[in-house]
């Protein structure tokens, strides 16, 4: 550096570079997809092929016809997703990818929980937790009741932990949906 | 108009003149179609063959080419040619039989899920649900394979639906919203990148397969700059060899004074290389001073396996014209390297590309290419097999222009060497085409000879025969305590006979007084030839980088 002949046009001890590192939280990824056969194993596979494991995935319609959104979960603790975002980038079928900010985003689950009643007081106890998580009772049997419950997946976990002591006969879940906030489109 | 005929229709508006396949139950509509429709048709004997055919043709023209299979053991046979296009990003389109769309999924006769055996290792592949999609999917499977970084892609045709009339209407334009390739590199990178080659002090251009298309550019920069360039396998050809700035080729086998240069940069402009294992060895040492400037089309090999600092996105040949423009912009003194080069014609000096010569009559396989080299006065397409003669054409051959050198670098198909060079020498009749082979890899699809003899096809065969599987043999002599397992040949055909059997011409030689006039009376003969070369049986491929060490640890 500095001697004659050259000019200093930048250092290249301060270059940095972006690494393919560990994010150490949740990444919740919204993809606009083509609504078209085979999409879901295509994106599935770039998953499967570097021994990701997706904790939750959902797909549905969007406004469009011709459109699906698949909401997909994976633990950025265990998985450097920055790769895996490309390789979905890369697909055809795959329009957009956002990998959701948590503070900008409302996410919702909701699930079904069968808990197991043995008499009126516990059927009592559970109205009462599902009351307070603003739950509803969708199904009653003599034994059984059936709780619908949506949120955030804090709140689901939380009202998994209140039911668990009665007797969790099965509880199914959606696995998340996220929607950026303000005006913006996700 | 038949749906298959729309289908010639769209080759022949996508410039196809020549395609490779075989057929059978599911795609007879397809094959009734090529009967008049006045495209070539290479009818190869294994479907396989037809796959690394297409590879071949596309890698010596740089065109898109196409491979035809039926359904079921047709599309199967057609997934290691998929696969290793894939590896290579070589631009092919398959296009497959499937059974009648009432079979599907019962386990048809000759049913294969094509699509889901395929999709791992296509760029995109389409199932065709409905006719009148033929001539849309079929202009967009070519431009998906054609655009970006290239890559194979699947049509897969339910045979009733191929069948069918359709309307006919020339598709001239191609949307895809969700594919669109990064083209021109972003500016303000390819500016930060000629500042970084301006302060550089021990710079290297490390080529790969990505900048074949890129060849002028990338010797036009490292001309005017003088900079060292080493290539990877698939980038042999895009700086021509010799010259005196090239370092030969980096990695496993590579040069000394490559993996030394890589090993002391101070930054690195890697282009259209992906960093590959072959390439780095033990990547925690792989060039420890170096800050790396990445330039690639395709954006998920950036940071992929060294982290970039100067990332640029798009086709190398158009970033490498703006370098050029921005580099010769800032006027720095060539001279600034002066030490560096002093430094590597040290290695170079020290440590060329070497073999120990024989004193008698015995072969050494090096000489062999080097014979090879000479006699074409190294101006062959050369295709190469899997393996050390692999590795002796990558050293000893000089390649001094882009897609010269046709090999399977990525998956490394034994068995590529031979149908690739029919592909290639369909898609350059004018080139002398050349297949460099073992006795071992040959015999993974011998049978496209008789593609060759059939369709005289002049392909010259030189096999490198030791009687062994010689890179396993070489593995298990250095890292399994010479524990040969598996790896004689014993049970070889005389490959003269062979040669006479398919209706090619065979030589044989193992006398080193013999050698240069043998080659040269086989590439003076015309139609395919087969040439069995008997050379030393227990020769390793030096210098080498160990399986999991630096790149500086060479031995040999």
């Amino acid at each position: 550096m500095g001697e004659p002949g050259t000019k200093e046009l930048l250092s290249l001890e301060d270059l940095e570079a972006s690494a393919s590192l560990r994010s150490g939280r949740k990444h919740v990824l919204s993809i606009l997809v083509e609504n078209k056969p085979g999409v879901l194993t295509r994106i599935a596979g770039l998953f499967a092929r570097r021994g990701f494991n997706i904790d939750t995935l959902s797909v549905g319609p969007t406004d469009e016809d011709q459109l699906s959104r698949i909401t997909l979960t994976v633990d950025g603790a265990m998985h450097p997703i920055d790769q895996v975002t490309k390789q979905l980038h890369k697909l055809i079928n795959v329009l957009k990818i956002r990998d959701l900010e948590p503070s900008e985003t409302v996410t919702r689950e909701l699930a079904l929980f069968k808990v197991a009643i043995n008499d009126g007081h516990q059927r009592a106890e559970v109205m009462q937790v599902t009351e307070i998580f603003r739950g509803k009772v969708v199904d009653v049997t003599k034994r059984s009741m059936i709780v619908e419950v949506t949120g955030t997946r804090d709140k689901i976990e939380a009202f998994e932990q209140m039911v668990r002591p009665f007797g969790l006969i099965e509880m199914m879940r959606t696995g998340e949906i996220a929607i950026s906030r303000g005006r913006g489109e996700t | 108009m038949r749906a298959v005929d729309a289908i010639m229709e769209c080759l022949k508006a996508e410039g196809v003149d020549t395609v490779f396949g075989y057929p059978g139950g599911a795609n007879m509509p397809t094959y009734d179609a090529f009967y008049d429709a006045g495209i070539r048709h290479i009818l190869v004997r294994h479907e396989q063959g037809g796959g690394h055919a297409a590879e071949g043709y596309a890698k010596a023209t740089g065109k898109v080419a196409v491979a035809l299979g039926t359904s079921g053991p047709g599309a199967t046979n057609l997934v290691t040619a998929i696969v290793d296009a894939m590896m290579d990003s070589v631009p092919v389109v398959f296009i497959t039989g499937q059974v009648k769309t009432e079979l599907l999924g019962t386990d048809g006769f000759q049913e294969a899920d094509t699509m889901g055996i395929t999709m791992p290792a296509v760029k995109h592949s389409w199932m065709i649900t409905d006719p009148r999609e033929i001539p849309r999917v079929l202009h967009e499977a070519f431009h998906v394979a054609r655009t970006g970084r290239p890559g194979p892609v699947v049509v897969d045709i339910p045979t009733d639906l191929s069948r069918m009339d359709i309307p006919y209407e020339p598709v001239n334009d191609v949307h895809l919203p969700g594919y669109q390739p990064t083209v021109e590199g972003n500016a303000k990178q390819i500016k930060q990148a000629a500042k970084a080659l301006a302060s550089a002090r021990r710079p290297v251009i490390y080529a790969g397969g990505g900048s074949l298309n890129a060849s002028e550019e990338l010797t036009a920069l490292a001309r005017f700059g003088r900079f060292p360039v080493t290539c990877t396998l698939n980038g042999l050809g895009s700086f021509p060899a010799p010259d005196e700035q090239w370092l030969g080729m980096l990695g496993m086998h590579g040069t000394r004074s490559a993996n030394y240069a890589m090993d002391e940069a101070d930054l690195i402009c890697a282009i259209g290389a992906r960093f590959d294992d072959r390439v780095t060895g033990k990547l925690s040492e792989f060039a420890p001073r170096a800050k790396f400037i990445h330039i690639d089309i395709d954006p998920a090999e950036i940071s992929k396996n060294i982290p970039a600092h100067i990332p640029i996105v798009g086709d190398a040949k158009k970033i490498l014209a703006k370098l050029n423009a921005e580099y010769r912009a800032l006027e720095v003194d060539a001279a600034r390297l002066e030490d560096w080069w002093s430094r590597i014609k040290g290695w170079q000096e020290k440590h060329p590309l070497r073999y120990d010569e024989t004193e008698g009559e015995e072969i050494k396989p090096q000489a062999a290419i080097e014979a090879i080299y000479a006699a074409t006065n190294g101006d062959a397409i050369v295709t190469s097999d899997v393996g050390q003669h692999q590795m002796w054409a990558a050293q000893f051959y000089h390649f001094n222009r882009p897609r010269q050198w046709i090999n399977s670098g990525g998956l490394g198909t034994m068995g590529f060497g031979l149908p690739a060079a029919l592909g290639a020498a369909v898609g350059c009749p004018d080139k002398t085409v050349v297949c460099v082979t073992g006795d071992g890899s040959i015999q993974m699809n011998a049978q496209e000879f008789a593609t060759c003899a059939d369709n005289g096809i002049p392909v010259k065969t030189f096999i490198l025969n030791n009687g062994y599987l010689g890179m396993v043999r070489q593995w298990q002599e250095l890292f399994w305590e010479r524990r040969y397992s598996e790896v004689t040949l014993g049970g070889n055909p005389d490959f003269v006979k062979l040669a006479d059997a398919y209706g090619c011409t065979g030589f044989r030689v193992s006398e080193k007084s013999q050698l240069a006039d043998t080659i040269k009376a086989a590439l003076e003969t015309e139609g395919p030839v087969i040439v069995d070369i008997r050379v030393t049986a227990e020769e390793n491929v030096y210098p080498m980088v160990a399986p999991g060490a630096a790149a500086r640890d060479m031995v040999g």
